[in-house]
């Protein structure tokens, strides 16, 4: 046999080689998926994957069993709309594990919404806000004065309270005083 | 006329003639509300109106799927854009502002919120816009399009991203090699390299939350419900319902991808 034939036998020999480690490399039942040859080409294991991640976002209905009381009372707010975990933390292994949930009182977490901005194609501008360089003392928090659960201007301003008109649900009462 | 110029007109007008009715058509809900197969198909819906740029959205997510909170890279953002009457920038385009002749910022991703009528132009600039001068000025959430045609699939050397049967694009982070293919593939730029697993990263609509029937994280922590996701395959699901039938509009539609998050009340100065 001529030595010209010996480079063919050389990349024969390359291509067996490289078929056979993919064969054992590639998992058995990687393989076209239901959206077709062009897109779905995958792992099907990975599907699993993804759908086996932890869910840490419990949503304000996990909460009502035990915070009943908090619950309810918000209902009848315009703070209604925002869910119990956008300002009290993800309830991921709360309470079994994680105890007590960390509460964001950050003056910060408020401004999210009600620092002003006049924008005239967003329901942003319809919100009532204020200027947080000017409005009361900057380095004090907003639950200061105002309580997040019910944020009602008129009672505020009647009282002249500066002490926390924010209370927390006193741990005992939880279940009793939920009036479940 | 000669043969050469002919010859030439012959091969544009076959060339032309060749493209199929169905390439020059940007997207079509109810061809993908027909089609067989999955009775699922996953479609997200986006109001700008409604969304008032808190950033409970951004929070959420970063938390939900364990994206890293001070890196700055996040599977979704909020966008603020502010247009000035005279139609005069008040921004100049920089690494971080490329500069669409618009006035558009999203520091942190929004992650946030939006707490100052300035304009972020990145390295801690700011710039103040009158309030008297503002002719527009609304909040766009964006996040992973889960295109008919995803453009970073198709790059994808490996077979590591793909598409479900659902319609959701996944990432397989075991197959992934990191060259980076995708995310210079997207159009929309959603996608990023993970911080911690260094592989190609993405918004998969909380692929773990919809497949057990709750929401997304950013439509659980939206107050407004600027954010909606739903089943196109539902006759009946609201977000199919606004999306057959309501004035919805998409993002980049000439690129063909058949984008798969529709937008309410969307203004042509969004990219």
């Amino acid at each position: 046999m001529s030595h010209v034939w010996r480079p063919l036998f050389v990349a024969l020999a390359l291509v067996a080689g490289i078929l056979i480690f993919r064969s054992f490399y590639v998992p058995k039942d990687f393989g076209i998926g239901e959206a077709g040859y062009m897109y779905g080409w995958h792992n099907p294991n990975n599907e699993k994957f993804w759908k086996d991640i932890k869910v840490k976002y419990k949503g304000s209905t996990y909460c009502k069993d035990c915070h009943g009381k908090n619950f309810t009372s918000i209902r009848n707010t315009p703070h209604a709309i925002i869910p119990c975990e956008n300002c009290h933390g993800p309830g991921t292994d709360h309470p079994e594990k994680i105890a007590k949930l960390t509460i964001d009182i950050n003056r910060l977490l408020c401004l999210r919404c009600h620092a002003v901005l006049k924008y005239p194609n967003s329901d942003r501008g319809k919100i009532r806000g204020i200027d947080p360089a000017t409005h009361q003392d900057p380095n004090v928090e907003c639950v200061t004065c105002h309580d997040p659960h019910n944020p009602n201007l008129g009672a505020l301003k009647k009282s002249q309270q500066r002490f926390p008109v924010y209370e927390r649900e006193p741990m005992g009462a939880q279940g009793k005083g939920s009036g479940r | 006329m000669d043969r050469r110029d002919f010859l030439k007109q012959t091969i544009t007008i076959v060339a032309g003639a060749a493209i199929p009715a169905t390439a020059l058509e940007f997207v079509n809900p109810r061809t993908l509300f027909a089609a067989h197969g999955s009775d699922v198909k996953w479609v997200f819906l986006a109001d700008t109106q409604k969304c008032v740029g808190c950033g409970f959205c951004v929070k959420a997510c970063k938390l939900e799927n364990e994206v890293p909170y001070d890196a700055n890279v996040s599977r979704t953002w909020v966008e603020r854009y502010v247009i000035c009457k005279d139609g005069k920038m008040r921004v100049e385009g920089n690494m971080a502002n490329p500069g669409f002749g618009i006035n558009a910022d999203s520091p942190k991703g929004g992650r946030d919120g939006f707490t100052t009528p300035k304009i972020d132009i990145g390295e801690g600039k700011l710039v103040e816009i009158k309030e008297e001068d503002i002719s527009k000025a609304f909040f766009v959430p964006k996040l992973c399009n889960q295109c008919d045609n995803p453009p970073c699939v198709q790059v994808c050397p490996v077979g590591a991203t793909y598409k479900t049967g659902d319609g959701v694009v996944l990432v397989d982070r075991s197959w992934c090699i990191g060259c980076g293919y995708c995310v210079m593939g997207c159009p929309y730029g959603v996608r990023f390299f993970h911080p911690i697993y260094k592989v190609a990263e993405k918004c998969n609509f909380c692929y773990h939350r919809i497949t057990k029937g709750l929401k997304t994280a950013c439509v659980q922590s939206c107050p407004f419900g600027a954010r909606q996701i739903g089943n196109l395959k539902d006759p009946n699901d609201p977000v199919t319902r606004t999306v057959m039938t309501g004035r919805v509009g998409i993002l980049k539609s000439e690129y063909g991808t058949k984008p798969q998050v529709y937008y309410l009340a969307l203004d042509r100065e969004v990219r």
